[in-house]
């Protein structure tokens, strides 16, 4: 029970000094960085943290899990470490919570899709990720423009036909809104095309996560050459520009994670394995 | 000493410099990370198989998604509930159904075979099966 497990971050093309680098990388809980090589000698290897078996054992970890706070520490630390090594050589993100009886699966792990590794490194050398994020702003609601109707009322208006007009205002400006940001992001997609090596799309930001003002309506991550970043910021961040209502964020650079898996986007198919 | 964005930008990608020059590290949005270190990256089967898609989960994932779970049954969304992949809910009713029509059937069989000939066949009903029990080999944990 107080035998450590293996937390695995990433997998890696080890390179020299980068064990050096990972010195006081604080990883999950606390717990320091090390590699974990393929078989010696081989340049294939994972960054990992010993870890409590207590709190990462299926049953705790499907408790924390639901806890927020910890999913967050866990989920930054988890990010950390990534960002820490890829800012040194190419990084294969794992998702976060993958954990080993010890360090020998690991290598077992790291030995048996060692050729897919090897191919999704080779393709994501040199190369990061880049989010893209368009909002459309929020339209403030009719009863918030009070002042709007005030207006109207002092011009003749009934107050009934204040409300409508503000009304119709309010819906003609957000239509406008949502036709520049749809510009906007055929824009974004074809200045992707010509740029970019890769295109994904996540998931649109809701919640009470989603810190952004407005309405998220496209969230894309797009993996370009070291080279190609900064125009390629700059020409995103240029699409908004004379388009009313409408932001472009940009996020990054990011490690590949939108595009490590050597599996496909479902990860390895379930009857694929040898 | 920090410099100025502008200028790590346009000598990135110097590997010299904190790793990734502006804009991220532990200033990023929670949201971006968790939705790279939840729904990307690589899957691969640790020997803790957690699945990241299960109901526990969701209540998280939803948060990402929706304001909250009581606000979207409010707007009548609750798509996850009728999901068996997503809910353990969904999966009770449908065990329950599947329960019911398979008690149907065999109330059906019986009637019929009570109208058919041949009662003395029934043996061949009580047959049972020994299953091997399957025990888990305890591995290198114990060690």
């Amino acid at each position: 029970m107080t035998e450590p497990v293996t937390y695995a971050y990433a997998v890696l093309r080890d390179i020299e000094g980068l064990a050096a680098a990972l010195d006081g990388v604080a990883g999950v809980v606390g717990a320091p960085v090390r590699l974990v090589r393929a078989s010696p000698g081989n340049e294939l290897a994972a960054a990992v943290s010993s870890v409590p078996a207590q709190d990462f054992q299926e049953s705790a970890l499907r408790r924390h899990l639901e806890d927020l706070d910890w999913l967050e520490a866990v989920a930054r630390a988890h990010h950390t470490v990534i960002e820490a090594l890829a800012a040194h050589t190419t990084v294969l993100p794992l998702r976060l919570a993958t954990v080993y009886l010890d360090d020998r699966r690991v290598e077992t792990m790291l030995g048996a899709d060692a050729q897919q590794f090897s191919q999704a490194m080779r393709r994501l050398a040199g190369h990061l990720e880049w989010g893209v994020k368009i909002y459309v702003d929020r339209q403030p609601d009719v009863r918030v423009t009070g002042e709007a109707g005030a207006a109207a009322t002092t011009e003749g208006l009934s107050p009934g036909r204040a409300y409508l007009r503000a009304r119709r205002v309010q819906r003609h400006s957000r239509d406008e809104s949502y036709r520049a940001a749809r510009q906007a992001a055929e824009h974004v997609e074809a200045i992707g095309r010509d740029m970019a090596a890769g295109h994904a799309r996540h998931q649109l930001q809701q919640g009470e996560l989603a810190t952004g003002a407005g309405e998220n309506v496209v969230n894309d991550a797009y993996l370009l050459a070291h080279e190609t970043a900064a125009e390629f910021r700059t020409r995103v961040l240029d699409a908004a520009r004379g388009l009313p209502g409408v932001r472009i964020d940009v996020t990054g650079p990011w490690a590949p994670y939108s595009f490590a898996s050597p599996f496909g986007a479902e990860g390895p198919a379930p009857d694929s394995a040898p | 000493m920090p410099e100025p964005a502008p200028d790590r930008l346009s000598s990135y990608p110097s590997r010299a410099m904190s790793p990734y020059g502006y804009g991220q590290g532990s200033s990023a949005n929670l949201a971006d990370i968790l939705e790279r270190v939840l729904d990307k990256g690589i899957v691969i089967a640790g020997d803790i198989r957690i699945n990241l898609l299960d109901i526990e989960l969701l209540t998280i994932r939803l948060r990402l998604i929706v304001a909250s779970v009581d606000k979207a049954r409010e707007m009548g969304i609750d798509w996850w509930e009728h999901d068996p992949a997503l809910s353990s809910r969904a999966g009770e009713r449908s065990l329950a159904e599947e329960n019911r029509r398979l008690h149907a059937e065999i109330e059906a069989l019986k009637q019929e075979r009570e109208l058919s000939p041949g009662k003395d066949q029934r043996s061949a009903g009580r047959r049972t099966t020994s299953r091997s029990s399957s025990r888990r080999r305890s591995g290198a944990a114990d060690d």
